[in-house]
């Protein structure tokens, strides 16, 4: 269809179904072009020197920076701080802030659902300054439990979930989260890895002090990640990384530091991350937010659908989900299923999925993700079924 | 590729006549993958230098749970020493090495393994029993 022909990985691999899309997405010409015209044209160290090709890449770091803030409806530009990735943002948060207000008898309460990195920054900080680590529990199809909110009290320094669970899919509904953080005044951090891209995200309506993503996620390069915090906590921070470029003045013993964001940017920065993401978010905004998510819904509907007619496979949580599908082949290893479907040209993720709490306490210990994009069809699906009917053929007959 | 799932292979993912518990065991040794959860535990009898029983136990998936068996299956009554440079030859072969007609012959049905050498995204679970054996023996000395 349409959109595929917008990512070049299709032409080179011309039979590929590309289901992973939520380990990391493929990336749209404009991207791979805008990168190749920067490295050409325009490279140079931002925010040092006078020189033409220093001012360029500092206008276009500030540009990507200035695209994210309007994209996730951050009310200032020196909300957004540049990371490698969600996992460096969620350490950002845990070492600059969380290690330093952490107290004995306070908790920190996390969604059994949260990626392994959304859980242990905090463990190790929990286990540091003898805090409590406490999980809200879900039902089989990854809906937090009735009564589970009740683990946030007047003791709970910081709530963390993720908005989709790139484990089992389920979309959390974060509002009452939120709203039972607000009722105790605890801080409230969203992981949006699986979400900003997908569907609109906006952290004044989502009520949250703290965000973080992963650009490679949602078709920008790999190694640039994003944090979102609101101003006056994110101002709060301790310096993470120290170096280059975060400092105002240096003395023999001494250091002052620069004002967010470059407080928590040392060094020289991903300037070509930052443009990739830039181009990302201008390629969604091309095709609309509402859209992308219409045509994830419904080819992610249409993959529930099929998977659960099939009799020799189980498939995990209900219907409404996000663009992802977990699964299993009766008695067969994901890992089997996953080489007999690579195969056949049909790319898909088996595993723990980087959430080993989530699968031991469902007692999958593994499953198959099949996770989609924009660029995917019904077709794929359709691949990935003929697929798995294979997989039934070398272990069933 | 599906040739790795081959009857040799699926018949041992099958059979689990080497999976079960021993009593009084010389050596357990567990090999575990924790990027894909294989998870499985040899366990060794031994009698004068040689492995007169030997069976494993865990969760893991065909390939590794049937080269487990198969390779239970080959140093049945074997040398401690002979085990261990069968292991060598079988680490070789997974490597791509290029091995002597000799060397093949020597690992038997474990040559079901061979092309795992093309798929390195796999080629940690045909060794999985493999390592169990090595480290295991290792722990006598």
């Amino acid at each position: 269809m349409l959109y595929k022909e917008d990512f070049p990985i299709f032409k080179h691999h011309k039979n590929l179904v590309y289901l992973d899309n939520a380990a990391t997405s493929q990336k749209p010409q404009m991207v791979i072009e805008g990168l190749k015209k920067y490295y050409e044209e325009e490279n140079g160290s931002p925010h040092r020197g006078a020189h033409i090709l220093s001012v360029a890449s500092t206008t276009i770091y500030d540009k990507g920076r200035k695209t994210v803030q309007e994209f996730i409806g951050a009310e200032k530009t020196n909300e957004i701080v540049f990371t490698r990735n969600a996992t460096e943002a969620l350490n950002v948060i845990a070492y600059a802030y969380i290690d330093h207000h952490l107290k004995s008898g306070q908790n920190i309460v996390l969604s059994i659902t949260n990626h392994h990195s959304n859980i242990i920054p905090f463990q190790r900080l929990c286990k540091k300054h003898h805090a409590e680590l406490r999980y809200m529990y879900c039902d089989e199809a990854g809906h937090l439990l009735d009564g589970e909110l009740n683990k946030i009290d007047e003791n709970t320094l910081l709530v963390s979930l993720p908005m989709v669970s790139n484990g089992i899919g389920v979309i959390h509904d974060i509002k009452s989260v939120f709203d039972k953080a607000d009722s105790v005044g605890a801080l409230k951090l969203l992981d949006g890895a699986q979400s900003v891209g997908h569907m609109p995200v906006d952290v004044k309506a989502l009520n949250t002090d703290l965000m973080v993503f992963s650009g490679h996620k949602m078709f920008a390069p790999q190694g640039i990640g994003v944090l979102y915090g609101r101003y006056d906590l994110l101002n709060s921070f301790e310096p993470f990384l120290s170096g280059g470029d975060m400092i105002e003045y240096v003395e023999e013993q001494e250091t002052t530091y620069a004002a967010l964001p470059e407080r928590l940017e040392a060094g020289t920065q991903n300037v070509s991350g930052v443009l990739g993401l830039k181009l990302a978010i201008d390629y969604i905004n091309s095709i609309g937010l509402d859209e992308i998510h219409k045509l994830e819904k419904e080819i992610t509907s249409y993959a529930y659908k099929k998977l659960s007619s099939l009799d020799f496979v189980d498939v995990y949580g209900k219907e409404k989900r996000g663009a992802l599908v977990t699964f299993n082949v009766k008695d067969v290893h994901p890992h089997d299923v996953a080489s007999i479907l690579d195969n056949s040209g049909v790319a898909i993720r088996a595993g723990h999925h980087c959430c080993q709490p989530l699968m031991k306490y469902l007692k999958h210990p593994s499953t198959c993700r099949a996770s989609f994009g924009l660029f995917n069809t019904k077709e794929d699906v359709d691949a990935l079924v003929k697929a798995l009917y294979e997989v039934k053929e070398v272990f069933y007959e | 590729m599906n040739s790795i799932y081959s009857e040799l292979i699926l018949e041992h993912n099958k059979s689990k006549h080497n999976k079960r518990e021993l009593t009084d065991p010389h050596a357990v040794e567990r090999g575990h993958n924790p990027n894909c959860g294989d998870d499985l535990t040899l366990q060794l009898k031994i009698e004068d230098g040689k492995i007169i029983e030997a069976a494993y136990l865990g969760q893991g998936c065909a390939i590794s749970q049937a080269s487990m068996s198969i390779m239970i299956d080959m140093v049945l009554g074997m040398a401690l020493e002979e085990a261990q440079e069968k292991a060598e030859i079988f680490f070789r072969m997974i490597r791509g090495e290029a091995l002597t007609d000799e060397e093949m012959e020597t690992l038997e049905d474990a040559v079901a393994f061979e092309s795992l050498n093309k798929m390195p995204a796999r080629a940690k679970c045909g060794t999985l029993g493999w390592h169990c054996l090595d480290e295991g023996i290792n722990s006598l000395k």
